[in-house]
């Protein structure tokens, strides 16, 4: 390790995987855990407490959908007690009355909006659950009415490219602060529907060219960010700000991991909180060691001038396409296998039509 | 939605932290730390002196004449850089003008 160890800043606490939607790009694992594998409400109150002694200051709250489970409340009063900034992620489907008022009342910093589609088909087709999008305005409404901060989370992907504009326009007129053009990360269930969800190259360039003017257009009226799409890129993404660098997650079960995809790369034990501490595991765990600083790296990354940009990219990617954990990420025009991002496009765009719908939606306990 | 416009500092603006915005001092870092959704910033001593008078009383006015007396400095040598702070910190959607 090149620098000292730094304690982490922020943390993405899966509560649940249930979910009322089951959409196609979900970041969770394929092996999603049912309600029986899930810490209880005290697991969960003694981690939080020790992850804000440790030194994080932002806590994401995801799922899953984490308004599933009741004990939120507690969970958000805790974190604000001692000072932590909470963000509620969630799908807003199925949230009852009440509730968003109680969460602001505990304390609730910000709510991130997620929304499949600008048009309530897509909504409907990519989440599998008719009447998801009426839901969501109802809560985004509802958000802003309790004066709460609003993201609109917008994962982006063939289906919906071309609804760019209309999510713009629809993140301004429900009166979010943000936006997030978020195009699909290729793990998880993403990695699954690759062939149905990549979009064209076309359609890639002119989604850019839409979200800079709106940029440029909207500054100091809605913030848009842009997750830009990986098999597209020149350079890979600083996945997660580095490995294990500045932020964690915790799965449902309590187990420990430096991003959602991690348990993937099966070369690496990660532990779950209770068999260890928040604060053993982010000093000592062998898998939060392997791929920190650089002195894993493997050229082209070892001698690059981007290194500390990056990092390498994402692991999880340079696992899931290069076969090797410690490879280059693929999306990185260095790497050895960057042609393989092409073809991978080219493979899905050459899905015939008939099929192109041919979903494999979430679901608990069936790939 | 045609409604919704960018804020624009002046002399007269009464800046004022975002309610969802919380400066608040990081025992662990020994340092301030203003937290926001999705980011965390840590800002520097000058920073921390405009954003302290960022309480919706104070005019940029008084801020900059504030700050001149705090560091022996001349209005006019200070009034462009608190501005230029400010109009930054509206367009990220931590300060009100």
């Amino acid at each position: 390790m090149s620098d000292a160890l730094l304690p982490p800043i922020g943390m993405l606490a899966e509560l649940t995987h249930r979910c009322p939607l089951q959409c196609v790009y979900c970041s969770n694992p394929l092996e999603l855990l049912k309600a029986d594998r899930e810490l209880s409400t005290d697991a969960w109150l003694a981690l939080f407490e020790e992850a804000a002694d440790l030194g994080v200051l932002q806590i994401h709250l995801s799922g899953g959908e984490p308004t599933l489970r009741p004990d939120l409340e507690q969970f958000v009063s805790c974190l604000a007690r001692r000072g932590v900034y909470t963000n509620l992620i969630t799908a807003g489907v199925g949230i009852a009355e009440g509730r968003l008022e109680r969460l602001r009342d505990a304390g609730l910093d910000h709510l991130q909006l997620s929304i499949q589609g600008a048009r309530a088909a897509t909504t409907e087709k990519i989440g599998n659950h008719r009447g998801a999008l009426e839901k969501k305005l109802d809560v985004a409404r509802k958000v802003v009415e309790l004066g709460l901060p609003l993201t609109i989370n917008a994962p982006i992907h063939r289906h919906n490219i071309e609804e760019v504009p209309a999510f713009i326009d629809l993140a301004l007129s429900l009166g979010a602060q943000r936006l997030e053009i978020a195009n699909v990360q290729y793990a998880g269930w993403a990695l699954l529907n690759r062939n149905v969800l990549m979009p064209d190259r076309q359609a890639v360039e002119r989604q850019v060219a839409i979200v800079e003017e709106a940029q440029a257009r909207l500054q100091g009226i809605m913030a848009i960010d842009f997750v830009a799409p990986d098999y597209f890129a020149v350079y890979p993404k600083p996945c997660m700000g580095g490995w294990a660098r500045d932020a964690f997650m915790v799965a449902p079960d309590g187990k420990v991991l430096p991003c959602h995809a991690a348990a993937t790369i099966p070369t690496l034990h990660f532990e779950r909180f209770g068999e260890a501490s928040l604060t053993d595991i982010w000093v000592h765990s062998p898998a939060f060691n392997a791929f920190r600083g650089d002195d894993w790296m493997l050229e082209p990354c070892r001698s690059c001038d981007r290194k500390e940009i990056d990092w390498g990219g994402c692991r999880c990617q340079a696992m899931a396409i290069a076969g090797n954990a410690a490879a280059t990420d693929p999306a990185c025009i260095k790497s050895p296998l960057h042609d393989r991002m092409a073809a991978l496009i080219g493979e899905a765009n050459a899905v015939a039509p008939s099929h192109a719908e041919d979903f494999r939606y979430r679901r608990i306990g069936r790939t | 939605m045609e409604s919704r416009q960018r804020a624009i500092v002046s002399d007269q603006s009464r800046p004022q932290l975002k309610r969802y915005a919380r400066l608040q001092y990081d025992p662990v870092r020994s340092a301030w730390a203003l937290l926001s959704p999705e980011k965390v910033f840590w800002p520097d001593e000058v920073s921390l002196d405009i954003l302290r008078l960022c309480d919706g009383r104070h005019t940029v006015l008084q801020i900059v004449s504030e700050l001149a007396g705090q560091y022996d400095a001349a209005r006019e040598d200070i009034a462009p850089d608190v501005e230029e702070f400010l109009q930054e910190w509206s367009d990220r959607f931590l300060v009100t003008l």
